[in-house]
C-alpha cells in the first residue's frame, strides 16, 4: 500500500484494493442500522447529535475511501473540501445564532 | 536508459485524450479533478442552503416537525440508504474496473449503478404518490389531522393536534429537499446511461477515464446528501 503510494509516476492514481472498499461498505451499512435503532431509543435532546454524528462519520467514510481522497496527493482537494465545510459552518452556524436568539419573538 | 524513456514520453503525448495545452496525462486529470471538486463545493453551497432553511423551521416548529415526519415510511427510508449505499459500492467497483482496463467489468458496474438508482428512484415515486393519496402536498389540497409525538399515552380530550400550517412547511422542506435530491439522481441516472455506452464502445482505458472518476464523485457526493436527508426527514422524534 504506501510504497503503491510512494513517488511513481502515476501518483494521482490509487486503485483501491477490493477488500477496504468492501469493509467500508459493510461500515456503511452497519452504521445505517445503528442509526435507525438510536433513533428509537429516547437519549434527549442526544438523538438529534447521534444522529447527526453517524451522519458524519458516514459521510467522511465515503469521502476518504470511496472518493479516494485520503490516497490523493492533490493538497488543492483538501483545500477545497475543507472552505467548502468551512463556509457551510458560517452558513449555518450565523443564521441559527440569529435565529436562536431572537428573545422578542 | 534515458533516450529510452523520452521516446516512451513522446509517445505518451500522442494519447488522443490528451488536450494539446497540458503538458502531461497527469496534469491534465489533476486540472479535471480540481475542477470537479469545484463544482461539488458548489453543490455543498446549494444544498447547504435548503439544509439552513430546514434548521430554522425545524428549530421554530419543533414537535410539529416531530409529527409530520413520522407521516414517512421509515422501512422505505431505511431500505433506500441500503440502495444508495450499494450503488456507491457499485460505482466504486466501476471505477476499480476502468482503472484495471476490464471493459466489460466497468459497463457492468455502471449499468448496475443505474438499476441501483432507478430502485431508488421508483421507490421514492412510491412514497410520493402516497403523499398525495394523504394530501400531504403542500398546495391548495393539503390537509393534515396528525397527533404531536407522544401524545398517544394521554386521554382522547387532552390530546394535543400538530398545526397544520407547521406540518405544511415540514412537507414543503420535505419535498424540495427529497426532490432536488432526486433530480441530481435523475441526472446521475442519464450520466452513467452515457458512460456506460462509451465504456461499451471501449472509449475509456486505465490512462484516461476522468469521465468516469468524475462521474463517481457525482454519484457519491449525491449519496452523501441523502446520508443527511435520512436522519433529518425520517429519523426524529421516533422515540417518543
Amino acid at each position: 500500500m504506501s510504497d503503491h503510494n510512494s513517488a511513481s509516476e502515476h501518483d494521482s492514481e490509487h486503485i483501491s484494493p477490493l477488500g477496504s472498499s468492501v469493509a467500508i461498505w459493510l461500515a456503511l451499512l452497519l452504521c445505517t442500522g445503528i442509526t435507525v435503532g438510536a433513533a428509537f431509543i429516547d437519549l434527549g435532546p442526544f438523538n438529534t447529535i447521534v444522529a447527526l454524528t453517524i451522519a458524519t462519520i458516514k459521510a467522511t467514510l465515503v469521502v476518504l475511501f470511496f472518493m479516494h481522497v485520503k490516497y490523493t496527493h492533490e493538497k488543492l482537494t483538501g483545500l477545497v473540501i475543507v472552505s467548502a465545510g468551512f463556509f457551510l459552518f458560517i452558513l449555518l452556524a450565523l443564521s441559527m445564532a440569529d435565529y436562536t436568539t431572537r428573545l422578542w419573538r | 536508459m534515458p533516450t529510452s524513456q523520452v521516446v516512451v514520453d513522446e509517445h505518451a503525448h500522442q494519447n488522443p485524450a490528451l488536450l494539446h495545452h497540458f503538458v502531461t496525462e497527469s496534469q491534465q486529470k489533476n486540472a479535471a479533478s480540481l475542477g470537479m471538486w469545484l463544482f461539488l463545493a458548489q453543490e455543498v453551497m446549494f444544498f447547504g442552503g435548503l439544509f439552513c432553511a430546514y434548521l430554522v423551521y425545524r428549530y421554530k416548529y419543533f414537535a410539529d416537525f416531530g409529527s409530520a415526519s413520522q407521516q414517512l415510511d421509515i422501512r422505505l427510508g431505511a431500505i433506500n440508504t441500503v440502495v444508495l449505499i450499494c450503488s456507491s459500492l457499485t460505482v466504486v467497483l466501476g471505477v476499480r474496473a476502468a482503472q484495471l482496463g476490464k471493459r466489460m467489468a466497468l459497463v457492468f458496474w455502471l449499468v448496475a449503478t443505474i438499476f441501483l438508482g432507478l430502485v431508488f428512484l421508483g421507490i421514492k415515486a412510491d412514497e410520493y404518490a402516497e403523499k398525495f393519496e394523504k394530501h400531504h402536498v403542500p398546495g391548495a389540497h393539503f390537509n393534515y389531522h396528525e397527533l404531536l409525538p407522544g401524545q398517544e399515552k394521554f386521554p382522547e380530550a387532552e390530546r394535543q393536534y400538530a398545526n397544520p400550517h407547521h406540518a405544511e412547511m415540514y412537507f414543503s422542506l420535505y419535498f424540495a429537499m427529497t426532490g432536488m435530491h432526486a433530480l441530481h439522481m435523475i441526472i446521475g441516472v442519464g450520466l452513467f446511461g452515457f458512460l456506460a455506452y462509451m465504456a461499451w464502445r471501449g472509449k475509456y482505458t486505465p490512462e484516461y477515464y476522468t469521465p468516469i472518476e468524475n462521474s463517481g464523485l457525482y454519484w457519491h457526493f449525491v449519496d452523501i446528501i441523502w446520508i443527511y436527508l435520512f436522519p433529518l426527514l425520517y429519523l426524529i422524534d421516533r422515540h417518543r
